[in-house]
């Protein structure tokens, strides 16, 4: 069975909650992580991203200045960052259809609703590290795959044209957030 | 220094998009056997449990920061910058309150979020609902030891809920697709204590 040795990887923490860090980086440091930074607002992750180069980030979506989505804009960008690859996973209060949506679309990896708990943060952190996802690159997305299931009984136009990538099997992002605690 | 092979991504060029397989980093945290008796999430759950003793003054201070946020509103009006101050602080208890031991006091602030985030016209939230929320917010936090404090936090959050709703259904009673996404349910319950 795969364990995550979580003492070899880097994480970002992107929110500006002090006891929301501080819940983060404790369960982090349970898991095994040591190496842990934070940032307390989007300008303060941006630059977290840059000089720290973190194996994962952690964002919250609700932050002054510009928030989780407009920093996720600014780190996927393909050839301006060192790594416009880097699994994002996103910790919100908002538990909305469309807001999981609009964060899939703006180029998230993984989302987790809050409250968080133990065992639905290290799924996630499990996900992204033994089931990486190719990215696709259109004129209007980059980011991780967004199918994750084929649906044989799919019956609509095909949206991508010349190929597709191949799915890897995962729970969908919106089925996650329904049923994971 | 040269780059490795393996530090590049692929790419399948196709008519109308690209997929990128980048470099897997992350591989080197990959282990295919586990330590002997490591639970990870047990040992999270653990190390949470630690912090437990601190969460109920994090609670009163999220309370106090959400009360300073309405009185700016009541003293300067909503604007953007004092509806977002307000929002990030009922946003920040709608998500926190389950871990500190408040579940209950998700729900209203969930319902406090809902008023401000769907009027249209934020001068037109009634500050008298603004002011309830807040107030059972607190109330519900001062007063979570008492026995029936279940009972009355669940009335409560209904009528304010009720009352929220009612007025999102006038104040959106032009913007159908609007109202669609606004009164449609949550993917997470918004009462879950776990």
């Amino acid at each position: 069975m795969i364990h995550i040795d979580f003492n070899k990887l880097r994480f970002l923490i992107v929110d500006d909650n002090l006891h929301m860090r501080r819940i983060l980086r404790t369960l982090l440091h349970g898991f095994g992580a040591r190496d842990v930074i934070e940032a307390e607002d989007g300008a303060g992750g941006l630059e977290g991203f840059s000089q720290g180069n973190p194996d994962i980030v952690f964002l919250d979506w609700e932050m002054p200045i510009f928030d989780g989505l407009e920093l996720i804009q600014m780190i996927r960008q393909p050839g301006a960052n060192t790594n416009p690859f880097v699994p994002i996973i996103m910790l919100t209060g908002h538990t909305e259809r469309t807001r999981v949506t609009a964060a899939r679309d703006a180029g998230i990896t993984e989302f987790l609703a809050k409250p968080i708990s133990a065992k639905g943060l290290y799924q996630r952190v499990f996900s992204v590290v033994a089931q990486p996802r190719p990215f696709i690159k259109t004129a209007s997305y980059f980011g991780p795959d967004r199918r994750r299931t084929t649906n044989a009984s799919y019956t609509g136009p095909e949206r991508r044209r010349g190929g597709a990538a191949d799915t890897i099997g995962q729970v969908g992002l919106i089925e996650k957030a329904r049923t994971v605690a | 220094m040269a780059q490795d092979r393996n530090d590049r991504p692929t790419v399948a060029t196709y008519a109308d998009h690209e997929v990128i397989v980048p470099p897997n980093r992350l591989k080197k945290a990959v282990a295919v056997t586990k330590p002997a008796g490591f639970d990870p999430v047990a040992q999270a759950e653990e190390a949470l449990e630690g912090l437990a003793s601190e969460f109920a003054d994090w609670m009163d201070r999220e309370c106090a920061k959400l009360d300073e946020a309405r009185q700016r509103v009541r003293m300067e009006g909503f604007a953007d910058e004092t509806r977002d101050e307000l929002f990030r602080s009922a946003h920040d208890i709608k998500g926190e309150a389950a871990t500190f031991g408040f579940p209950l006091v998700a729900p209203p602030a969930d319902s406090l979020c809902r008023l401000i985030e769907h009027t249209p016209d934020m001068t037109r939230i009634p500050l008298e609902l603004v002011d309830q929320h807040v107030d059972a917010i607190r109330a519900i936090v001062r007063e979570h030891a008492r026995t029936d404090i279940e009972q009355v936090a669940r009335t409560l959050t209904r009528r304010l809920r009720d009352v929220t709703d009612e007025f999102l259904r006038h104040e959106n009673r032009d913007r159908p697709e609007i109202l669609k996404i606004v009164m449609a349910p949550s993917l997470v319950p918004s009462d879950r204590s776990d």
